[in-house]
């Protein structure tokens, strides 16, 4: 039989099905209490719509491999952060057509304003050219940003950083 | 115990079994599992409402926002914000949240029917006058020069806020402050950046992007004057002071202007927040009668 953890390992993300919640650094910690499952996830964004699907999957999954007694937990703290999509994670965005973030920026104290292009840079996920420019950094959902090929022409879509 | 065959079946069995699963009113707790023990030493009330005015600034801009959804000049501004509408959405949901916690409920509790959540009964069955936003969110947002002008100020404000809140003594405010900042510095560079292109383009953009300043500006007097219930939040770590934003603010917005080619009006008197207190534009009650009506008409409803 598998563990809890194990079996939430494979649950997917609702918007982004190529990946795990845990690919994604969103399953926090699985852990038994007294006899409880007890899952900590945690949002990628404040408004993230998909809590309440990957809280019903992970209760889902976890009474079908025979764990009846499941309790899923937000946590909010430490924030979330892209540096917590794995680097199996990332190699499934990349051939899902998704450009997987670069490192998320640090700041101490006041938050610079950027209000040149962004540096950030990100490869092409059809044809792998560097020569790719930001079209919007909002996109479908919270976390991704849209970019556009200049080499094929093909826009895609970027995590991006946070 | 039951297994559910397919994921609808657990959505609806979490959510009573009566086939009502999908998301919106009594779906989610977004603190649930949260611990939201209120700290030594501190007055849940004045927690409470101190949660709710910043959510309150969150969820009428987040309405403002979504107002632009089928009419944004272009479909990637359409979504961005909506985008930027959606995360402050998440954080109103998440301060509402705590307010309820904290019994900080007031007449909406006798209004809203038992199945709705506190965050919902605090969003959908409060009048306008038991709302606490700044007038800055609630104004009409006019043109979309004004709209880009007034994101820029409001999400300078909150983020200089945000970015202090993350030392909160409560715990909750605290993680609430520190997912929100990496949000609203998106927001406010996206607006910054529409304010350089609209004030340094043309000539047209330039005229409507100084109307939106010159609008907007005399709205910065209610975000710098602690109220009562600050005052003793900050005495006791939890909230900021307003006022120590001030400068930072300031300096921000000024450099956004001059590299606009935009003139920076005078700033105003600090005064207190008449929004704060209750005490609103007309402009609040038609917005409030959108983004509460169904909920309204439909007391019972979950969806």
């Amino acid at each position: 039989m598998s563990t809890a953890l194990e079996v939430a390992q494979t649950v997917t993300d609702p918007e982004l099905p190529m990946l795990t919640l845990a690919d994604l650094g969103v399953l926090r910690d699985v852990r038994t209490e007294h006899g409880q499952v007890v899952v900590e996830i945690t949002p990628t964004y404040s408004g993230c719509p998909a809590m309440g699907t990957m809280r019903a999957d992970l209760v889902h999954a976890l009474h079908r491999a025979g764990f009846a007694d499941v309790d899923v937990r937000t946590v909010l703290s430490p924030p979330w952060s892209t540096d917590w999509i794995s680097d199996e994670g990332r190699r499934k965005l990349a051939a899902g057509g998704i450009a997987p973030p670069g490192p998320a920026p640090r700041h101490t104290g006041p938050i610079p304003l950027s209000l040149g292009p962004t540096r950030r840079t990100a490869t092409c996920p059809v044809c792998g050219s560097a020569d790719t420019e930001e079209l919007s950094e909002f996109s479908g959902t919270a976390c991704k940003a849209l970019r556009r090929c200049r080499s094929c022409r093909e826009p895609f879509e970027h995590v991006k950083e946070i | 115990m039951a297994h559910e065959e397919t994921v609808y079946d657990a959505l609806d069995h979490a959510h009573g079994g009566e086939g009502q699963w999908a998301f919106g009113t009594g779906f989610d707790d977004p603190l649930a599992g949260v611990d939201t023990t209120v700290p030594d030493g501190v007055d849940p009330a004045d927690l409470g409402a101190y949660c709710l005015v910043l959510g309150d600034d969150a969820l009428v801009l987040c309405q403002r926002l979504t107002e632009w959804a089928t009419r944004a000049p272009e479909l990637e501004e359409e979504v961005a914000l909506a985008n930027c509408g959606l995360d402050l959405l998440g954080q109103a949901r998440l301060l509402l949240a705590r307010a309820g916690s904290c019994g900080v409920l007031g007449r909406s509790r006798e209004l809203a029917t038992d199945s709705v959540p506190d965050e919902d009964a605090l969003a959908y069955f409060r009048d306008a006058g038991e709302f606490g936003c700044h007038h800055l969110v609630e104004v009409d947002g006019g043109d979309f020069a004004r709209t880009m002008v007034r994101l820029l100020v409001a999400s300078t404000a909150r983020l200089a806020l945000f970015a202090r809140l993350r030392g909160s003594r409560d715990p909750v405010v605290g993680a609430i402050a520190a997912k929100g900042v990496p949000e609203l510095t998106y927001h406010r560079d996206h607006a910054a950046r529409w304010v350089l292109r609209l004030g340094d383009g043309t000539e047209e953009s330039h005229r409507r992007a100084q109307a939106g300043v010159d609008a907007v500006w005399p709205l910065t007097a209610d975000l710098f004057t602690a109220t009562d219930v600050e005052r003793r939040l900050v005495e006791q770590g939890v909230a900021v002071d307003p006022a120590d934003t001030r400068d930072e603010v300031r300096d921000v917005l000024t450099m956004v202007l001059e590299r606009a080619t935009l003139a920076v009006p005078e700033w105003p008197a600090d005064r207190p927040s008449p929004g704060r207190a209750g005490e609103h534009t007309e402009e609040l009650a038609p917005l409030l009668a959108t983004l509460q009506g169904l909920a309204r008409e439909h007391p019972a409803a979950t969806w």
